[in-house]
């Protein structure tokens, strides 16, 4: 016993993470032993914790712990439900199986009963990690919801029962941002909906949301539809998707309307950048966020500067750069956080929540800290390539892997830059990780190989997005396991409005679960990438952190290094408009900012005669003035007015109105130059 | 050059003057010295000067202090707004300016979109050698770019010495450019060595506020600044330093209105970017909280754009950035319209003609607000008067300086008086001051505009016609020196590599279904044609020298391209 002690207390002293390797298997309880409190501390608490019952076995960490020690290769941790709370030591040695610690699946004693094990589940013995807060407790799984949490649950016979052995089990991820049908020129990328979730599912993201990015002058119903056709087909795990909008017109709008009001869309991408294609002036991205807004959806904002892009190009072109570092040059970092600015404006002007795809520079994320700082509601939303690698890949001497990176907004090639977002991303000032996974083969980047303007966009990261996060983040001791749940999953599944049913471990909740592995590390390499692009980013990286066990559906999907998905399983998940997360506070403003003109006397004094000349209101022809029809409404002739027109006028309600006729001296000045 | 010998000699020879026992204020150092001038010239300096001959005139300047005169960046004394021509006009406006201690102001020259820049100059030339009071020289306000203007602004800063244009990112379907117009225009402004300036609003969005507000039934002029807010100025004055800074162009910001907007100045500043910004006359004396007095005439004789800031904070943090030298240039922004011409827009404020008065307080205002509150020293003051503004458009040091050989543009300040500024006094024709009833300490005694005492015991005695036309040549070193320097810097260089041999994607039949997209990424370029060289064939047909010979992969290139060979494109280097 003094041997365990011992051993306990050194465990004590490591630091989470930081402390070299860390102990695998059952050990895993006790490491968190930094944070737990005092041995005995709650034992005289007479607190009703029923509801929380992993305050009980947090009671008894250290003991199991130690009891772990003295049965070494055994394992205890998995108990039935009849096992009583205090003093299992006798009983556990009955349960052990022959294996070592390590995620495994059994089914309980006797009654195997296989047609219900996707049906059926309990994960045992692990630490349920949620956003708010970390607890012991098993968690059973029924059809596919999460029905009991908790600690000595009863549960029927002939369940599947996971042993998650002390690991995390944390609320599948939610990848934000991929484009898995994105055409370019009319080819698809490399991975589709059925690769593209499968490497999902592999790096424990259990849901994604997709871009339906519809050409210009495309029906974005006809495109919407089209693309959950394939992926109601293909994906092997829960999606939504997210509308692109090309272009801004009334049809536009009628189709908005009935995606958010029928088809559960609640979030659409505008575009700041491809000049001439997508991108839209500062007057249309006015009226979209006012018309979202009042549908109450999310906008998402592609923030790069188009106009000096296409100059910048130009330029570089002229030069003779054609080669991917061209891209980075015509694209360089203040453009980025130029259109970030802008986009945070207008989204303040019309008290309209955005959300910033892609943040990969370091002044586009401190301009969207700062703006938070000043209350404006905005996220911000990093990708795992800038979290993890920078720009300098870009001027690799192989045409290849510097094409492989060639993604917009680029990869900054300021190499402090995913240090910096990791930091921001820790501190709340940036919520959700993307992975803008749109991954093209090098035969179809090679398209622009003499001319760094058509190499198709995007890179890889789907499959790496959570291992990288925790790898970055958590075990570089800027995260804890709670804002790291909160930045893969539960943000992401508060402002698109699939909270709590996604994003948590909560009865009721989907089964969406993964089994973290903390102490896994893998080596990226694009041979063992589940993934069809030939090329990956990170090859070669290492990565601490990995699922253990995905369960998609309450149904394993990934397990042991295999994915055992099933194409075609994955649900298109209707997202209700007016997410709470983010329209609270926007219903509140928009009370509390309401204008209000000054009531004063009436003007009587002398006009100054103006010839009224069309000549000034010519529309200029340039790309970011819309030539509509928005002259300012003529000036009434109030002498004429009151006798033809007879019936209710707009501004009745202004008191001033009614004195008009009366005080109008031709000459009278008295009143106009006195100060009020 | 020729023109100015014209001018002076028509003046009544030996106009001579002495200036004695003032302290001569620059904007480096202030000392006591007497100054001597003729014929508009500075010709001694020092003390217990020697004079040849008699018969010139005495200016006592005992304990006072002798500033060069000031300048003033931004009037706009020609130019009609929606059809009406200013209140005051070039004569009265540089009436008003002399008293106030200006001698010298930079008006702007509208230019009307379609019209032609030299005409328009040319008529404003014509106008101010008539009228002006003061030397004059013009800024151009171009309203709408295309590259077809490249020409005349190119025969305008050689051949006219005007070296400063000015564009709208606001009034949006009358004057506002483009970002792509901003940055081509600023790349031939660069390359002509010449200064951006720039009105920063985001019309775009100012425009959809005014329909909003207009909806709202807010039609009197608290509409305008609503309409106007802070931010909208604050996100245009951040594109227009990017766009700068992309163009590496020097970059004037216009009428400085509030906080946010001075401060991104300032961080740009300290990035290094070569930015200026310029508050004016009414943001440092006054705030935007008049645009809601019950009295119509009042709250419109406010309205001007950006709109003065209703946080009462702002005049006194615009008037610390200026001390610390994070905003380099104070003007007046001069441009009035009297209040029946203000009526025009009395039951829509969008219609009210901008502009508000400022050229006659502006030295008092920066006197009171930063010298006697110990924000600035003299020097500091005589810099951001004058100083600043002549060396950024190149008028150092013939202007903004007492030196010998320096016109002789004086003002002589009498710190320890004070005035109260109200409509009744002032010089200009407009019946509401918008600095009523405040109280500036610091006025000018005597004032001196090319050699002629112009000022002197409340007295004005200026002739119309007298000022000159202030010749100003590009490349202000001031701002150009780094700018070159940087030109030479920013290079950049592509990557030499072979060229890529693996397989690609064939999209020939795709593009056809895809017209817009190879048209919108970039120019059509026609240099994909000649880059596409099919290495199959090369080796044969072109048997001169290649633009990458010199590349060492090249000569196992032919060896190692088969047709779907994977292998070498997928190796990392």
């Amino acid at each position: 016993m003094s041997d365990c002690r011992r051993q306990w207390n050194r465990e004590d002293e490591l630091p989470v993470y930081l402390a070299g390797p860390i102990p695998t298997g059952p050990n895993q309880r006790k490491t968190y032993g930094m944070f737990s409190s005092v041995e005995g501390a709650f034992e005289s608490k007479s607190i009703d914790f029923d509801n929380y019952a992993v305050g009980r076995k947090g009671i008894r960490t250290p003991r199991s712990g130690s009891r772990e020690r003295v049965l070494d290769a055994g394992d205890p941790v998995g108990k039935t439900s009849s096992e009583a709370r205090e003093g299992s030591l006798t009983n556990s040695p009955g349960d052990t199986d022959d294996q070592q610690a390590g995620v495994e699946v059994r089914y309980s004693s006797g009654k195997e009963s296989p047609n219900e094990e996707s049906e059926r589940l309990l994960i045992k013995g692990g630490r349920v990690v949620n956003d708010d807060q970390s607890l012991y407790a098993d968690v059973y799984i029924e059809n596919g919801l999460i029905k009991q949490v908790g600690e000595n649950l009863v549960v029927p016979g002939g369940v599947k029962v996971i042993e998650a052995n002390g690991r995390m089990v944390i609320p599948g991820g939610i990848d934000a941002n991929t484009c898995l049908m994105k055409p370019y020129l009319g080819t698809p990328p490399a991975d589709d909906f059925l690769q593209g979730t499968k490497a999902a599912l592999a790096g424990g993201t259990t849901m994604i949301i997709d871009h339906v990015t519809p050409e210009p002058g495309e029906s974005l119903l006809q495109a919407f539809e089209c693309w959950q056709e394939a992926a109601d087909k293909k994906a092997c795990c829960d999606y939504s998707l997210h509308v692109d909008i090309p272009q801004w017109d009334e049809n536009v709008k009628d189709e908005l309307e009935l995606l958010v009001q029928e088809k559960g869309i609640n979030s659409f991408q505008v575009y700041m950048a491809y000049k001439d294609t997508y991108q839209m002036t500062d007057s249309e991205l006015y009226e979209v966020f006012s018309f979202l807004k009042q549908l109450g959806a999310v906008v998402l904002v592609h923030a790069e500067n188009g106009d000096l892009i296409a100059q910048e190009q130009k330029k570089i072109l002229g030069m003779g750069i054609t080669g991917p570092e061209g891209h980075p040059l015509s694209r360089p970092e203040e453009l980025e956080a130029e259109a970030v600015f802008r986009a945070i404006t207008l989204g303040n002007r019309v008290n309209c929540p955005i959300y910033i795809t892609k943040v990969m520079s370091k002044s586009a994320a401190d301009t969207i800290a700062q703006a938070r700082r000043k209350g404006y509601i905005v996220f911000g939303e990093p990708i795992t390539a800038s979290l993890v690698t920078d720009g300098s890949h870009y001027w690799s001497k192989n045409w290849a892997k510097a094409a492989a990176y060639v993604t917009s907004p680029p990869l900054s090639p300021d190499p402090t830059t995913p240090d910096h977002l990791n930091t921001l991303l820790a501190c709340g000032d940036l919520q959700v990780v993307g992975s803008a996974h749109c991954a093209y083969s090098t035969s179809q980047k090679a398209i622009g190989k003499d001319d760094f303007t058509l190499i198709p966009e995007g890179t890889n990261g789907v499959e790496e997005r959570m291992g990288f996060v925790w790898d970055k983040a958590v075990a570089m001791g800027k995260m804890d396991e709670n804002q790291f749940v909160a930045v893969t999953s539960t943000n992401a599944a508060k402002i698109f409005n699939l909270y709590p049913r996604k994003g948590r471990i909560a009865v009721g909740s989907d089964a969406d679960i993964v089994i973290w592995d903390p102490n896994s590390t893998k080596t990226i390499t694009a041979k063992l990438q589940q993934s069809a692009s030939e090329y990956n980013i990170f090859e070669g990286m290492e990565c601490r952190g990995g699922p253990a066990l995905v369960l998609s559906h309450g149904r394993v999907v990934y397990e042991e290094g295999k994915v055992q998905a099933q194409q075609g399983t994955g649900r298109f998940i209707p997202r209700q408009h007016f997410p709470d997360y983010v329209y609270q506070r926007i219903k509140v403003r928009n009370q509390a900012k309401n204008q209000q003109g000054v009531i004063r006397g009436l003007y009587d004094g002398p006009v100054y005669d103006v010839v009224p000349t069309q000549t000034y209101i010519t529309p200029s022809p340039s790309a970011r003035t819309s030539p509509t029809s928005h002259q300012p409404p003529p000036i009434r002739n109030l002498h004429q007015s009151n006798f033809s027109l007879s019936g209710s006028q707009i501004d009745d309600i202004v008191p001033r109105r009614s004195g008009q006729r009366i005080v109008a001296p031709p000459g009278g000045r008295s009143n106009i130059t006195s100060l009020g | 050059m020729a023109f100015q010998n014209k001018k002076s000699s028509a003046r009544p020879a030996g106009n001579r003057l002495l200036i004695k026992g003032g302290k001569v204020v620059n904007d480096d150092q202030s000392f006591y010295a007497d100054i001597y001038v003729e014929d508009g010239i500075i010709k001694q300096m020092g003390e217990s000067l020697l004079v040849p001959g008699g018969g010139f005139q005495t200016v006592e300047a005992y304990g006072q202090l002798v500033f060069p005169g000031g300048i003033d960046a931004n009037t706009s004394l020609f130019s009609p707004q929606r059809g009406q021509q200013p209140a005051d006009d070039l004569q009265r406006g540089t009436r008003a300016a002399l008293c106030g201690g200006t001698t010298t102001i930079l008006d702007h020259v509208l230019v009307e979109p379609g019209t032609s820049l030299l005409t328009a100059f040319q008529q404003w030339r014509d106008m101010a050698e008539q009228k002006a009071c003061c030397d004059f020289s013009a800024h151009l306000d171009i309203t709408r770019w295309h590259n077809g203007l490249t020409e005349e602004v190119e025969a305008l800063v050689k051949d006219q010495g005007v070296n400063s244009f000015l564009f709208f990112m606001s009034y949006k379907d009358r004057y506002q450019s483009s970002d792509s117009q901003l940055y081509e225009a600023f790349g031939v402004l660069r390359d002509l060595g010449a200064i951006a300036q720039v009105h920063a609003e985001n019309g775009d969005i100012i425009e959809e506020e005014q329909k909003k507000l207009l909806c709202l039934g807010i039609t009197g002029p608290e509409g305008h600044v609503l309409s106007h807010p802070e931010e909208v100025e604050t996100e245009a004055v951040y594109r227009a330093i990017t766009i700068a800074k992309q163009a590496n162009c020097p970059l004037y910001v216009t009428k400085v209105m509030s906080k946010s907007a001075a401060d991104i100045i300032a961080k740009a500043r300290k990035k290094g970017m070569v930015v200026y910004g310029e508050p004016i006359t009414a943001g440092l004396a006054t705030d935007g909280s008049h645009y809601w007095s019950k009295d119509w005439a009042t709250a419109a004789a406010f309205v001007m754009s950006p709109p003065l800031n209703p946080d009462p904070s702002t005049p006194q943090s615009l008037v610390s950035l200026l001390a610390c030298g994070d905003l380099q240039v104070t003007s007046s922004a001069q441009a009035s319209f009297s209040t029946a011409q203000k009526a025009v827009g009395k039951d829509d404020f969008t219609l009210i003609p901008e502009g508000a008065s400022g050229i006659e307080e502006r030295l008092s205002v920066v006197w009171d607000r930063g010298v006697c509150s110990g924000k600035m020293d003299e020097n500091e003051f005589v810099a951001v008067t004058s100083t600043n503004a002549a060396k950024l458009f190149n008028m150092y040091p013939r202007k903004g300086r007492i030196a010998v050989g320096s016109d002789a543009d004086l003002v002589v300040w009498n710190p320890k008086e004070s005035r109260t500024v109200s409509a009744k006094t002032h010089n200009l024709s407009l019946e509401v001051n918008i600095l009523e009833g405040l109280e500036f300490r610091g006025v000018p005694s005597v004032v001196i505009c090319g050699g002629r005492v112009v000022l002197q015991d409340g007295k004005l005695n200026v002739s119309e016609g007298s000022g000159r036309f202030v010749n100003r040549k590009a490349f202000p070193d001031t701002v150009y020196k780094r700018i070159r320097a940087r030109s030479k810097m920013a290079e950049a260089r592509g990557v030499p590599r072979g060229n890529y041999d693996g397989p690609v994607h064939d999209v020939i039949s795709m593009t056809k279904s895809v017209p817009p997209t190879p048209t919108t990424r970039g120019p059509p370029c026609p240099k994909t044609q000649t880059s596409l060289r099919n290495l199959h064939q090369s080796g044969f047909t072109l048997a001169g020298g290649q633009v990458d010979d010199h590349l060492p992969q090249r000569s196992s290139q032919r060896v190692m391209a088969p047709p779907g060979g994977c292998s070498s494109f997928s190796s990392l280097s």
